[in-house]
Protein backbone atom coordinates (compact mmCIF):
# COMPACT_ATOMS: atom_id res chain seq x y z
CA UNK A 1 0.00 0.00 0.00
CA UNK A 2 1.69 2.77 1.37
CA UNK A 3 5.04 0.99 1.08
CA UNK A 4 6.75 3.28 -1.59
CA UNK A 5 7.14 6.23 1.00
CA UNK A 6 10.12 6.36 3.02
CA UNK A 7 10.42 6.19 6.46
CA UNK A 8 10.88 9.72 6.24
CA UNK A 9 8.14 11.20 4.26
CA UNK A 10 5.56 8.89 6.92
CA UNK A 11 6.96 10.32 10.18
CA UNK A 12 6.45 13.73 8.06
CA UNK A 13 3.54 12.38 7.36
CA UNK A 14 2.36 11.52 10.78
CA UNK A 15 3.30 14.69 12.31
CA UNK A 16 1.34 16.89 9.81
CA UNK A 17 -2.27 14.73 10.88
CA UNK A 18 -2.00 13.80 14.94
CA UNK A 19 -5.33 12.59 14.66
CA UNK A 20 -3.50 9.67 12.45
CA UNK A 21 -1.08 9.32 14.61
CA UNK A 22 -3.00 9.05 17.32
CA UNK A 23 -5.58 6.23 15.64
CA UNK A 24 -1.68 4.41 14.28
CA UNK A 25 -0.74 4.03 17.85
CA UNK A 26 -3.89 3.29 19.28
CA UNK A 27 -4.02 0.16 16.61
CA UNK A 28 -0.29 -0.37 17.59
CA UNK A 29 -1.65 -0.66 21.54
CA UNK A 30 -4.24 -2.69 20.73
CA UNK A 31 -2.33 -5.58 18.86
CA UNK A 32 0.58 -5.83 21.19
CA UNK A 33 -1.65 -5.82 23.97
CA UNK A 34 -3.36 -8.80 22.59
CA UNK A 35 -0.49 -10.89 21.62
CA UNK A 36 1.29 -10.13 25.08
CA UNK A 37 -1.75 -11.14 27.10
CA UNK A 38 -1.74 -14.69 25.02
CA UNK A 39 2.31 -14.87 25.54
CA UNK A 40 1.91 -13.69 28.96
CA UNK A 41 -0.96 -16.72 29.77
CA UNK A 42 1.30 -19.47 27.97
CA UNK A 43 4.32 -17.98 29.70
CA UNK A 44 2.82 -18.24 32.80
CA UNK A 45 1.38 -21.45 32.79
CA UNK A 46 4.34 -23.28 31.43
CA UNK A 47 6.62 -21.25 34.26
CA UNK A 48 4.65 -22.51 36.91
CA UNK A 49 3.40 -25.98 35.53
CA UNK A 50 6.31 -27.33 34.10
CA UNK A 51 8.31 -27.86 37.83
CA UNK A 52 5.52 -29.81 38.78
CA UNK A 53 5.39 -32.49 35.94
CA UNK A 54 6.44 -35.27 37.85
CA UNK A 55 6.25 -39.14 37.24
CA UNK A 56 3.18 -39.80 40.27
CA UNK A 57 1.19 -37.23 38.22
CA UNK A 58 1.24 -39.62 35.63
CA UNK A 59 0.74 -42.58 37.84
CA UNK A 60 -2.05 -45.24 36.66
CA UNK A 61 -4.38 -45.16 39.42
CA UNK A 62 -5.65 -41.30 41.34
CA UNK A 63 -4.91 -41.24 45.04
CA UNK A 64 -5.40 -38.33 46.98
CA UNK A 65 -1.47 -38.38 47.59
CA UNK A 66 -0.42 -38.08 44.18
CA UNK A 67 -3.77 -36.47 42.28
CA UNK A 68 -2.86 -38.06 39.44
CA UNK A 69 -4.35 -37.07 35.89
CA UNK A 70 -3.59 -40.47 33.88
CA UNK A 71 -7.00 -41.71 34.16
CA UNK A 72 -8.95 -38.43 33.07
CA UNK A 73 -5.90 -38.36 30.48
CA UNK A 74 -7.49 -41.91 29.26
CA UNK A 75 -11.20 -41.19 29.70
CA UNK A 76 -10.07 -37.71 27.72
CA UNK A 77 -9.29 -40.01 25.07
CA UNK A 78 -12.03 -42.52 25.23
CA UNK A 79 -14.71 -39.52 25.10
CA UNK A 80 -13.09 -37.91 22.19
CA UNK A 81 -12.90 -41.44 20.11
CA UNK A 82 -17.02 -42.04 21.21
CA UNK A 83 -18.14 -38.89 20.47
CA UNK A 84 -16.10 -38.79 17.01
CA UNK A 85 -17.26 -42.28 16.05
CA UNK A 86 -20.78 -40.60 16.68
CA UNK A 87 -20.68 -37.48 15.20
CA UNK A 88 -18.01 -38.08 12.51
CA UNK A 89 -20.21 -40.22 10.13
CA UNK A 90 -23.27 -38.58 11.28
CA UNK A 91 -22.01 -34.57 10.16
CA UNK A 92 -20.33 -36.77 7.00
CA UNK A 93 -23.11 -37.65 5.98
CA UNK A 94 -25.42 -34.80 6.81
CA UNK A 95 -22.91 -32.79 4.74
CA UNK A 96 -22.83 -35.00 1.45
CA UNK A 97 -26.74 -34.82 1.68
CA UNK A 98 -26.46 -31.08 1.68
CA UNK A 99 -23.72 -30.95 -0.57
CA UNK A 100 -24.62 -33.69 -3.50
CA UNK A 101 -28.21 -34.23 -3.33
CA UNK A 102 -30.54 -31.35 -2.18
CA UNK A 103 -31.83 -29.18 -4.63
CA UNK A 104 -30.42 -25.86 -4.37
CA UNK A 105 -33.08 -23.17 -2.45
CA UNK A 106 -34.87 -26.40 -1.35
CA UNK A 107 -36.93 -25.33 1.88
CA UNK A 108 -35.69 -28.28 3.99
CA UNK A 109 -32.42 -26.62 3.15
CA UNK A 110 -33.30 -23.77 5.02
CA UNK A 111 -34.35 -25.27 8.11
CA UNK A 112 -31.12 -27.61 8.62
CA UNK A 113 -28.83 -23.96 8.27
CA UNK A 114 -31.28 -22.81 10.50
CA UNK A 115 -30.69 -25.74 13.66
CA UNK A 116 -27.21 -25.92 12.91
CA UNK A 117 -26.32 -22.46 13.24
CA UNK A 118 -28.65 -22.35 16.16
CA UNK A 119 -26.70 -25.56 17.57
CA UNK A 120 -23.18 -23.93 16.88
CA UNK A 121 -24.41 -20.87 19.37
CA UNK A 122 -25.75 -22.71 22.03
CA UNK A 123 -23.06 -22.68 25.05
CA UNK A 124 -21.87 -26.26 26.63
CA UNK A 125 -23.58 -25.22 30.34
CA UNK A 126 -26.71 -25.41 28.28
CA UNK A 127 -25.69 -28.97 26.21
CA UNK A 128 -24.93 -29.95 29.61
CA UNK A 129 -28.44 -29.57 31.04
CA UNK A 130 -30.23 -31.32 28.30
CA UNK A 131 -27.91 -34.35 28.48
CA UNK A 132 -28.40 -34.82 31.63
CA UNK A 133 -32.24 -34.44 31.38
CA UNK A 134 -32.17 -36.39 28.34
CA UNK A 135 -29.25 -39.12 28.35
CA UNK A 136 -28.89 -39.51 32.23
CA UNK A 137 -32.22 -39.25 33.31
CA UNK A 138 -35.10 -39.75 30.44
CA UNK A 139 -32.41 -42.63 28.82
CA UNK A 140 -31.43 -43.95 32.36
CA UNK A 141 -28.14 -44.14 31.21
CA UNK A 142 -26.98 -42.48 34.62
CA UNK A 143 -23.40 -40.49 34.82
CA UNK A 144 -21.73 -42.16 31.90
CA UNK A 145 -18.66 -41.80 29.71
CA UNK A 146 -21.62 -42.58 26.88
CA UNK A 147 -24.17 -39.75 28.10
CA UNK A 148 -21.00 -37.54 28.37
CA UNK A 149 -20.13 -38.85 24.53
CA UNK A 150 -23.33 -38.37 23.16
CA UNK A 151 -24.28 -35.09 24.20
CA UNK A 152 -20.70 -33.55 22.79
CA UNK A 153 -21.45 -35.40 19.65
CA UNK A 154 -24.31 -32.94 19.48
CA UNK A 155 -22.08 -29.85 19.96
CA UNK A 156 -19.38 -30.77 17.61
CA UNK A 157 -21.78 -31.76 15.00
CA UNK A 158 -22.33 -28.28 13.27
CA UNK A 159 -18.49 -28.00 13.27
CA UNK A 160 -18.25 -31.25 10.86
CA UNK A 161 -21.28 -30.83 9.06
CA UNK A 162 -20.26 -27.13 8.50
CA UNK A 163 -16.02 -28.09 7.53
CA UNK A 164 -17.62 -30.96 5.54
CA UNK A 165 -19.94 -29.14 3.41
CA UNK A 166 -16.79 -26.44 2.28
CA UNK A 167 -14.70 -29.06 1.53
CA UNK A 168 -17.26 -30.64 -0.46
CA UNK A 169 -17.80 -27.57 -2.53
CA UNK A 170 -14.74 -27.05 -2.87
CA UNK A 171 -14.14 -30.22 -4.79
CA UNK A 172 -14.77 -29.13 -8.43
CA UNK A 173 -17.82 -29.87 -10.62
CA UNK A 174 -15.46 -31.54 -13.28
CA UNK A 175 -14.63 -34.81 -11.15
CA UNK A 176 -18.09 -35.29 -10.70
CA UNK A 177 -18.35 -34.89 -14.56
CA UNK A 178 -15.96 -37.39 -15.06
CA UNK A 179 -16.89 -39.84 -12.90
CA UNK A 180 -20.72 -39.91 -14.28
CA UNK A 181 -19.24 -40.04 -18.28
CA UNK A 182 -16.97 -43.08 -16.75
CA UNK A 183 -20.49 -44.38 -16.35
CA UNK A 184 -20.18 -44.48 -12.04
CA UNK A 185 -23.31 -43.90 -10.12
CA UNK A 186 -24.07 -41.10 -8.13
CA UNK A 187 -23.29 -42.98 -5.12
CA UNK A 188 -20.21 -44.15 -6.84
CA UNK A 189 -18.91 -41.08 -7.37
CA UNK A 190 -19.82 -39.69 -3.54
CA UNK A 191 -17.18 -41.95 -2.32
CA UNK A 192 -14.77 -42.76 -4.68
CA UNK A 193 -13.95 -39.34 -6.29
CA UNK A 194 -15.53 -36.44 -3.82
CA UNK A 195 -15.07 -37.66 -0.53
CA UNK A 196 -11.39 -38.70 -1.28
CA UNK A 197 -10.68 -35.19 -2.67
CA UNK A 198 -12.26 -33.64 0.32
CA UNK A 199 -10.54 -35.65 3.03
CA UNK A 200 -7.81 -32.77 4.14
CA UNK A 201 -10.72 -30.45 4.88
CA UNK A 202 -12.65 -33.02 6.72
CA UNK A 203 -9.37 -34.17 8.78
CA UNK A 204 -8.85 -30.08 9.59
CA UNK A 205 -12.59 -30.03 10.89
CA UNK A 206 -12.46 -33.25 13.29
CA UNK A 207 -9.22 -31.99 14.77
CA UNK A 208 -10.95 -28.97 15.04
CA UNK A 209 -13.37 -30.93 17.33
CA UNK A 210 -11.20 -33.06 19.24
CA UNK A 211 -9.85 -29.34 20.55
CA UNK A 212 -13.18 -28.72 21.56
CA UNK A 213 -13.59 -31.70 23.41
CA UNK A 214 -10.48 -32.11 25.03
CA UNK A 215 -11.17 -28.48 26.40
CA UNK A 216 -14.98 -29.21 27.76
CA UNK A 217 -15.96 -28.80 30.97
CA UNK A 218 -19.33 -27.40 31.51
CA UNK A 219 -21.23 -29.71 29.14
CA UNK A 220 -19.29 -33.33 31.08
CA UNK A 221 -19.51 -32.27 34.76
CA UNK A 222 -23.59 -33.23 34.99
CA UNK A 223 -23.21 -36.22 31.62
CA UNK A 224 -20.30 -37.54 32.62
CA UNK A 225 -19.53 -36.81 36.15
CA UNK A 226 -16.56 -36.38 38.15
CA UNK A 227 -15.08 -39.93 39.58
CA UNK A 228 -11.47 -39.76 39.25
CA UNK A 229 -10.96 -42.77 37.80
CA UNK A 230 -11.04 -45.01 34.43
CA UNK A 231 -14.99 -46.78 34.59
CA UNK A 232 -14.93 -50.65 33.95
CA UNK A 233 -17.27 -49.57 31.14
CA UNK A 234 -18.60 -46.76 28.65
CA UNK A 235 -21.95 -46.70 30.94
CA UNK A 236 -19.25 -45.58 33.86
CA UNK A 237 -19.06 -42.37 35.32
CA UNK A 238 -15.35 -40.43 34.49
CA UNK A 239 -13.77 -37.24 34.44
CA UNK A 240 -11.49 -36.03 31.63
CA UNK A 241 -9.02 -33.74 32.08
CA UNK A 242 -10.53 -30.42 31.84
CA UNK A 243 -13.03 -31.35 34.04
CA UNK A 244 -9.89 -32.76 36.85
CA UNK A 245 -8.69 -29.80 36.01
CA UNK A 246 -11.36 -27.46 37.51
CA UNK A 247 -11.77 -29.84 40.53
CA UNK A 248 -8.20 -29.93 41.28
CA UNK A 249 -8.50 -25.69 41.06
CA UNK A 250 -12.08 -25.34 42.73
CA UNK A 251 -11.27 -27.24 45.38
CA UNK A 252 -7.27 -25.58 45.70
CA UNK A 253 -5.81 -28.86 47.78
CA UNK A 254 -3.62 -29.62 45.04
CA UNK A 255 -2.39 -26.38 43.26
CA UNK A 256 0.73 -27.62 42.48
CA UNK A 257 -0.79 -30.72 40.35
CA UNK A 258 -3.53 -27.77 38.87
CA UNK A 259 -0.45 -25.91 37.37
CA UNK A 260 1.01 -29.14 35.86
CA UNK A 261 -2.95 -30.37 34.66
CA UNK A 262 -3.03 -26.57 32.80
CA UNK A 263 0.67 -27.55 31.13
CA UNK A 264 -0.61 -30.12 29.92
CA UNK A 265 -3.97 -29.55 28.43
CA UNK A 266 -2.73 -26.59 27.20
CA UNK A 267 0.20 -28.50 25.15
CA UNK A 268 -2.10 -30.82 23.61
CA UNK A 269 -4.79 -28.40 22.66
CA UNK A 270 -2.02 -26.29 21.46
CA UNK A 271 -0.58 -29.12 19.33
CA UNK A 272 -3.85 -30.35 18.20
CA UNK A 273 -4.51 -26.88 16.84
CA UNK A 274 -1.42 -26.70 14.87
CA UNK A 275 -2.00 -30.07 13.38
CA UNK A 276 -5.33 -29.01 12.31
CA UNK A 277 -3.53 -25.69 10.73
CA UNK A 278 -1.07 -27.61 8.92
CA UNK A 279 -3.66 -29.96 7.63
CA UNK A 280 -5.19 -27.48 6.24
CA UNK A 281 -2.70 -25.96 4.80
CA UNK A 282 -1.83 -29.04 2.94
CA UNK A 283 -4.98 -28.75 1.32
CA UNK A 284 -5.36 -24.92 0.09
CA UNK A 285 -1.47 -26.08 -1.64
CA UNK A 286 -2.85 -29.29 -3.06
CA UNK B 1 -29.03 -53.73 -12.04
CA UNK B 2 -32.05 -53.50 -10.24
CA UNK B 3 -30.12 -54.15 -6.71
CA UNK B 4 -27.65 -51.11 -7.32
CA UNK B 5 -30.73 -48.52 -8.31
CA UNK B 6 -31.96 -49.91 -4.50
CA UNK B 7 -28.30 -49.28 -2.53
CA UNK B 8 -28.53 -45.75 -4.47
CA UNK B 9 -32.46 -44.69 -2.94
CA UNK B 10 -31.18 -46.57 0.42
CA UNK B 11 -28.06 -44.45 0.86
CA UNK B 12 -29.67 -41.12 -0.19
CA UNK B 13 -32.65 -42.16 2.53
CA UNK B 14 -29.37 -42.33 5.27
CA UNK B 15 -27.48 -39.19 4.13
CA UNK B 16 -31.12 -37.77 4.43
CA UNK B 17 -31.81 -39.02 8.00
CA UNK B 18 -28.01 -37.89 9.24
CA UNK B 19 -28.88 -33.95 7.56
CA UNK B 20 -31.83 -34.51 9.95
CA UNK B 21 -30.28 -35.14 12.86
CA UNK B 22 -29.61 -31.45 14.29
CA UNK B 23 -33.16 -30.78 13.37
CA UNK B 24 -33.91 -33.26 15.52
CA UNK B 25 -31.15 -32.54 18.43
CA UNK B 26 -32.30 -28.60 18.07
CA UNK B 27 -35.95 -29.71 18.47
CA UNK B 28 -34.82 -32.40 21.83
CA UNK B 29 -33.38 -29.77 23.50
CA UNK B 30 -35.88 -27.21 23.44
CA UNK B 31 -38.49 -30.34 24.44
CA UNK B 32 -36.75 -31.24 26.93
CA UNK B 33 -35.32 -27.70 28.55
CA UNK B 34 -39.25 -26.00 28.48
CA UNK B 35 -40.45 -29.56 29.74
CA UNK B 36 -38.81 -29.80 32.66
CA UNK B 37 -38.19 -25.56 33.26
CA UNK B 38 -41.98 -24.19 32.75
CA UNK B 39 -43.54 -26.12 34.99
CA UNK B 40 -41.18 -24.97 37.85
CA UNK B 41 -41.42 -21.21 35.96
CA UNK B 42 -45.25 -21.96 36.40
CA UNK B 43 -45.17 -22.95 40.05
CA UNK B 44 -42.99 -20.28 41.24
CA UNK B 45 -44.76 -17.33 39.08
CA UNK B 46 -43.23 -16.45 36.07
CA UNK B 47 -43.00 -12.99 36.80
CA UNK B 48 -41.87 -14.25 40.40
CA UNK B 49 -38.96 -15.75 39.49
CA UNK B 50 -37.83 -13.52 36.46
CA UNK B 51 -38.09 -10.24 38.88
CA UNK B 52 -37.48 -11.74 42.67
CA UNK B 53 -34.27 -10.04 44.26
CA UNK B 54 -33.91 -13.19 46.09
CA UNK B 55 -32.47 -16.84 45.64
CA UNK B 56 -32.86 -18.45 48.31
CA UNK B 57 -33.21 -22.02 47.67
CA UNK B 58 -33.45 -23.39 51.57
CA UNK B 59 -36.85 -20.52 51.85
CA UNK B 60 -38.59 -21.81 48.91
CA UNK B 61 -37.64 -18.44 47.73
CA UNK B 62 -36.71 -18.22 43.69
CA UNK B 63 -35.94 -14.77 42.17
CA UNK B 64 -33.20 -14.78 39.42
CA UNK B 65 -33.13 -11.47 38.69
CA UNK B 66 -29.63 -11.38 40.37
CA UNK B 67 -28.40 -13.88 38.19
CA UNK B 68 -29.89 -11.87 35.18
CA UNK B 69 -28.33 -8.42 36.25
CA UNK B 70 -25.31 -10.09 36.97
CA UNK B 71 -24.99 -11.83 33.43
CA UNK B 72 -25.93 -8.65 31.86
CA UNK B 73 -23.26 -6.62 33.74
CA UNK B 74 -20.51 -8.72 33.30
CA UNK B 75 -21.12 -9.56 29.27
CA UNK B 76 -21.43 -5.35 29.51
CA UNK B 77 -18.17 -5.14 30.68
CA UNK B 78 -16.80 -8.08 28.53
CA UNK B 79 -17.69 -6.13 25.63
CA UNK B 80 -16.50 -2.80 26.80
CA UNK B 81 -12.99 -4.02 27.58
CA UNK B 82 -12.87 -6.72 24.58
CA UNK B 83 -14.37 -4.97 21.75
CA UNK B 84 -12.09 -1.66 21.72
CA UNK B 85 -9.10 -3.97 21.65
CA UNK B 86 -10.33 -7.01 19.25
CA UNK B 87 -10.97 -3.95 16.64
CA UNK B 88 -7.87 -2.04 16.90
CA UNK B 89 -6.23 -6.08 16.95
CA UNK B 90 -7.85 -6.74 13.51
CA UNK B 91 -7.59 -3.68 12.00
CA UNK B 92 -3.82 -3.96 12.55
CA UNK B 93 -4.09 -7.75 11.20
CA UNK B 94 -5.61 -6.42 8.16
CA UNK B 95 -4.30 -3.36 7.35
CA UNK B 96 -0.88 -2.81 9.52
CA UNK B 97 0.63 -6.39 9.26
CA UNK B 98 3.97 -6.90 7.39
CA UNK B 99 3.64 -9.97 5.24
CA UNK B 100 6.46 -11.53 7.15
CA UNK B 101 4.56 -12.18 10.53
CA UNK B 102 0.98 -12.94 9.47
CA UNK B 103 0.93 -16.37 9.99
CA UNK B 104 1.99 -16.52 12.80
CA UNK B 105 -0.45 -14.02 14.45
CA UNK B 106 -2.95 -15.93 12.67
CA UNK B 107 -2.31 -18.77 14.21
CA UNK B 108 -2.22 -17.29 17.69
CA UNK B 109 -5.43 -15.85 17.23
CA UNK B 110 -6.48 -18.78 16.52
CA UNK B 111 -4.28 -20.30 19.32
CA UNK B 112 -6.38 -17.83 21.37
CA UNK B 113 -9.52 -19.09 20.44
CA UNK B 114 -8.68 -22.97 21.10
CA UNK B 115 -7.49 -22.66 24.89
CA UNK B 116 -10.09 -24.02 26.96
CA UNK B 117 -12.39 -22.29 29.01
CA UNK B 118 -10.55 -23.82 32.33
CA UNK B 119 -7.08 -22.94 31.57
CA UNK B 120 -8.69 -19.25 31.33
CA UNK B 121 -10.64 -19.87 34.51
CA UNK B 122 -7.14 -21.21 36.21
CA UNK B 123 -5.24 -17.87 34.58
CA UNK B 124 -7.52 -15.86 35.98
CA UNK B 125 -7.89 -17.72 39.52
CA UNK B 126 -4.31 -17.40 40.05
CA UNK B 127 -2.91 -14.17 38.03
CA UNK B 128 -6.02 -12.37 37.47
CA UNK B 129 -7.88 -12.47 40.99
CA UNK B 130 -4.86 -11.39 43.06
CA UNK B 131 -3.91 -8.87 41.25
CA UNK B 132 -7.50 -7.15 41.03
CA UNK B 133 -7.50 -7.73 44.75
CA UNK B 134 -4.43 -4.72 45.11
CA UNK B 135 -6.51 -2.80 42.57
CA UNK B 136 -8.85 -3.08 44.61
CA UNK B 137 -6.99 -1.93 47.61
CA UNK B 138 -5.54 0.93 45.71
CA UNK B 139 -8.89 2.38 44.25
CA UNK B 140 -10.25 2.18 48.04
CA UNK B 141 -7.37 3.94 49.45
CA UNK B 142 -7.56 6.68 46.72
CA UNK B 143 -11.26 6.81 46.83
CA UNK B 144 -12.47 5.75 50.12
CA UNK B 145 -15.91 7.08 49.39
CA UNK B 146 -16.63 5.80 46.34
CA UNK B 147 -15.50 2.30 46.92
CA UNK B 148 -15.74 1.90 50.76
CA UNK B 149 -13.95 -1.79 50.31
CA UNK B 150 -11.52 -3.18 47.95
CA UNK B 151 -12.84 -6.59 48.24
CA UNK B 152 -11.32 -9.85 47.38
CA UNK B 153 -10.43 -9.72 43.84
CA UNK B 154 -13.24 -12.75 43.28
CA UNK B 155 -15.11 -9.40 41.18
CA UNK B 156 -17.67 -8.35 38.60
CA UNK B 157 -14.58 -6.87 37.68
CA UNK B 158 -12.40 -9.63 37.14
CA UNK B 159 -14.74 -11.95 35.31
CA UNK B 160 -15.58 -9.18 32.66
CA UNK B 161 -11.46 -8.71 31.92
CA UNK B 162 -11.08 -12.53 31.62
CA UNK B 163 -14.34 -12.56 29.65
CA UNK B 164 -13.01 -9.40 27.91
CA UNK B 165 -9.46 -11.78 26.98
CA UNK B 166 -12.17 -14.73 26.11
CA UNK B 167 -13.95 -12.99 23.12
CA UNK B 168 -10.98 -11.46 21.67
CA UNK B 169 -10.31 -14.13 18.77
CA UNK B 170 -14.23 -13.99 18.16
CA UNK B 171 -14.16 -10.62 17.77
CA UNK B 172 -11.29 -10.29 15.93
CA UNK B 173 -11.73 -13.10 13.08
CA UNK B 174 -15.24 -11.63 12.08
CA UNK B 175 -13.98 -8.19 12.31
CA UNK B 176 -10.74 -8.90 10.04
CA UNK B 177 -12.74 -10.73 7.93
CA UNK B 178 -15.54 -8.31 7.45
CA UNK B 179 -12.98 -5.52 6.91
CA UNK B 180 -11.19 -7.70 4.36
CA UNK B 181 -14.87 -8.24 2.07
CA UNK B 182 -14.59 -4.34 1.87
CA UNK B 183 -13.90 -3.77 -1.90
CA UNK B 184 -10.15 -2.00 -2.22
CA UNK B 185 -11.03 0.89 -4.08
CA UNK B 186 -12.90 2.20 -1.00
CA UNK B 187 -9.91 2.36 0.53
CA UNK B 188 -8.22 3.54 -2.43
CA UNK B 189 -10.63 6.10 -3.51
CA UNK B 190 -10.19 7.42 -0.14
CA UNK B 191 -5.93 7.68 -0.17
CA UNK B 192 -6.61 9.16 -3.76
CA UNK B 193 -8.74 12.07 -2.16
CA UNK B 194 -5.89 12.80 0.00
CA UNK B 195 -7.09 11.10 3.28
CA UNK B 196 -4.05 9.15 5.35
CA UNK B 197 -3.94 5.54 5.98
CA UNK B 198 -5.58 6.10 9.21
CA UNK B 199 -8.65 8.33 8.09
CA UNK B 200 -9.25 5.98 5.40
CA UNK B 201 -9.86 3.13 7.47
CA UNK B 202 -11.60 4.44 10.51
CA UNK B 203 -13.48 6.90 8.20
CA UNK B 204 -14.37 4.53 5.26
CA UNK B 205 -13.14 1.35 5.43
CA UNK B 206 -14.40 0.08 9.10
CA UNK B 207 -17.99 1.91 8.08
CA UNK B 208 -18.73 -0.44 4.88
CA UNK B 209 -17.90 -3.15 7.62
CA UNK B 210 -20.14 -1.74 9.70
CA UNK B 211 -22.80 -5.63 9.88
CA UNK B 212 -19.78 -7.76 9.80
CA UNK B 213 -18.47 -6.00 12.95
CA UNK B 214 -21.64 -5.69 14.66
CA UNK B 215 -22.25 -9.78 13.91
CA UNK B 216 -18.88 -10.12 15.45
CA UNK B 217 -20.10 -8.09 18.69
CA UNK B 218 -23.16 -9.93 19.02
CA UNK B 219 -21.33 -13.47 18.65
CA UNK B 220 -19.03 -11.96 21.35
CA UNK B 221 -22.03 -11.23 24.02
CA UNK B 222 -23.63 -14.83 22.84
CA UNK B 223 -19.86 -16.17 23.90
CA UNK B 224 -19.79 -13.84 26.92
CA UNK B 225 -23.33 -14.86 28.13
CA UNK B 226 -22.78 -18.77 27.77
CA UNK B 227 -19.24 -18.88 29.35
CA UNK B 228 -19.52 -21.07 32.45
CA UNK B 229 -16.51 -22.36 33.89
CA UNK B 230 -14.39 -19.74 33.62
CA UNK B 231 -16.24 -17.25 35.05
CA UNK B 232 -17.66 -19.20 38.23
CA UNK B 233 -13.65 -19.24 38.99
CA UNK B 234 -13.34 -15.62 39.24
CA UNK B 235 -16.11 -14.29 40.01
CA UNK B 236 -17.39 -14.86 43.70
CA UNK B 237 -20.63 -16.32 43.02
CA UNK B 238 -22.54 -14.25 45.41
CA UNK B 239 -26.58 -14.95 44.52
CA UNK B 240 -27.24 -11.50 45.79
CA UNK B 241 -28.28 -8.47 43.52
CA UNK B 242 -24.75 -6.83 42.08
CA UNK B 243 -23.70 -4.16 44.50
CA UNK B 244 -20.13 -3.04 42.87
CA UNK B 245 -17.83 -3.66 40.18
CA UNK B 246 -15.23 -4.78 43.12
CA UNK B 247 -17.71 -7.29 44.86
CA UNK B 248 -18.72 -10.83 43.43
CA UNK B 249 -21.38 -11.65 41.23
CA UNK B 250 -23.18 -14.79 39.72
CA UNK B 251 -24.04 -14.84 36.25
CA UNK B 252 -26.76 -17.43 35.31
CA UNK B 253 -24.07 -20.15 34.20
CA UNK B 254 -22.71 -20.18 37.44
CA UNK B 255 -26.09 -20.76 39.42
CA UNK B 256 -26.53 -23.97 37.28
CA UNK B 257 -23.16 -25.52 37.54
CA UNK B 258 -23.07 -24.27 40.98
CA UNK B 259 -26.28 -25.75 42.46
CA UNK B 260 -27.14 -28.60 40.24
CA UNK B 261 -24.54 -30.78 41.70
CA UNK B 262 -27.12 -31.31 45.09
CA UNK B 263 -30.40 -29.63 44.05
CA UNK B 264 -33.34 -31.69 44.39
CA UNK B 265 -37.13 -31.02 43.62
CA UNK B 266 -38.31 -27.34 42.95
CA UNK B 267 -35.24 -26.30 43.75
CA UNK B 268 -33.65 -28.53 40.60
CA UNK B 269 -36.55 -27.61 38.34
CA UNK B 270 -35.52 -23.59 39.45
CA UNK B 271 -32.20 -24.44 37.90
CA UNK B 272 -33.03 -26.07 34.91
CA UNK B 273 -35.70 -22.85 34.62
CA UNK B 274 -32.44 -21.20 34.79
CA UNK B 275 -30.73 -22.71 32.19
CA UNK B 276 -34.32 -22.12 29.46
CA UNK B 277 -33.61 -18.12 30.44
CA UNK B 278 -30.37 -18.90 29.40
CA UNK B 279 -31.24 -20.66 26.49
CA UNK B 280 -33.88 -17.94 25.18
CA UNK B 281 -31.29 -15.20 25.71
CA UNK B 282 -29.15 -17.32 23.41
CA UNK B 283 -31.66 -17.91 20.71
CA UNK B 284 -31.96 -14.11 20.67
CA UNK B 285 -28.52 -13.72 19.61
CA UNK B 286 -28.62 -16.09 17.56
CA UNK B 287 -31.24 -14.56 15.56
CA UNK B 288 -30.08 -11.19 15.36
CA UNK B 289 -26.03 -12.43 14.30
CA UNK B 290 -28.61 -14.70 11.49
CA UNK B 291 -30.12 -11.73 10.61
CA UNK B 292 -27.26 -9.13 10.53
CA UNK B 293 -25.56 -12.02 8.20
CA UNK B 294 -28.06 -11.74 5.96
CA UNK B 295 -28.22 -8.13 5.87
CA UNK B 296 -24.48 -7.91 5.24
CA UNK B 297 -24.69 -10.54 2.55
CA UNK B 298 -27.44 -8.40 0.72
CA UNK B 299 -25.38 -5.50 0.38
Amino acid sequence: MSNRNTLKQKMKNYLNHPGSLIMMLLVMFGAILTFLVLIFLIVYILVHGVPYLKPSLFSLHYTSENASLMPALINTVIMTGLSLLIAVPLGIFAAIFLVEYAKRGNKFMGVIRLTTETLSGIPSIVYGLFGMLFFVNTLGWGFSLLAGAFTLSIMILPLIMRQTEESLKSVPDSYREGSFGLGAGKLRTVFRIVLPSAVPGILAGVILAIGRIVGETAALMYTAGTVAKVPSSVMGSGRTLAVHMYNLASEGLYMDQAYATAVVLLVLVVGINTLSGVIAKRLTKA
Amino acid sequence: MKSKAWTEKFMQGVFFIAACASVLAVALICIFLFANGVPAMKEIGFVKFITGEMWKPNNKIFGILPMIVGSIYVTAGAILIGVPIGILTSVFMAMYCPKRIYKPLKAATELLAGIPSVVYGFFGLVVLVPAMRDFGKMLHNAFPALFPSGGNGNSMLTASVLLGMMILPTIIGTTEAAIRAVPTHYYEGSLALGATHERSIFRIVIPAAKSGVIAGIVLGIGRAIGETMAVIMVAGNQARMPVGILKGVRTLTANIVIEMGYATDLHREALIATGVVLFVFILIINFSVALLNRRSGRE
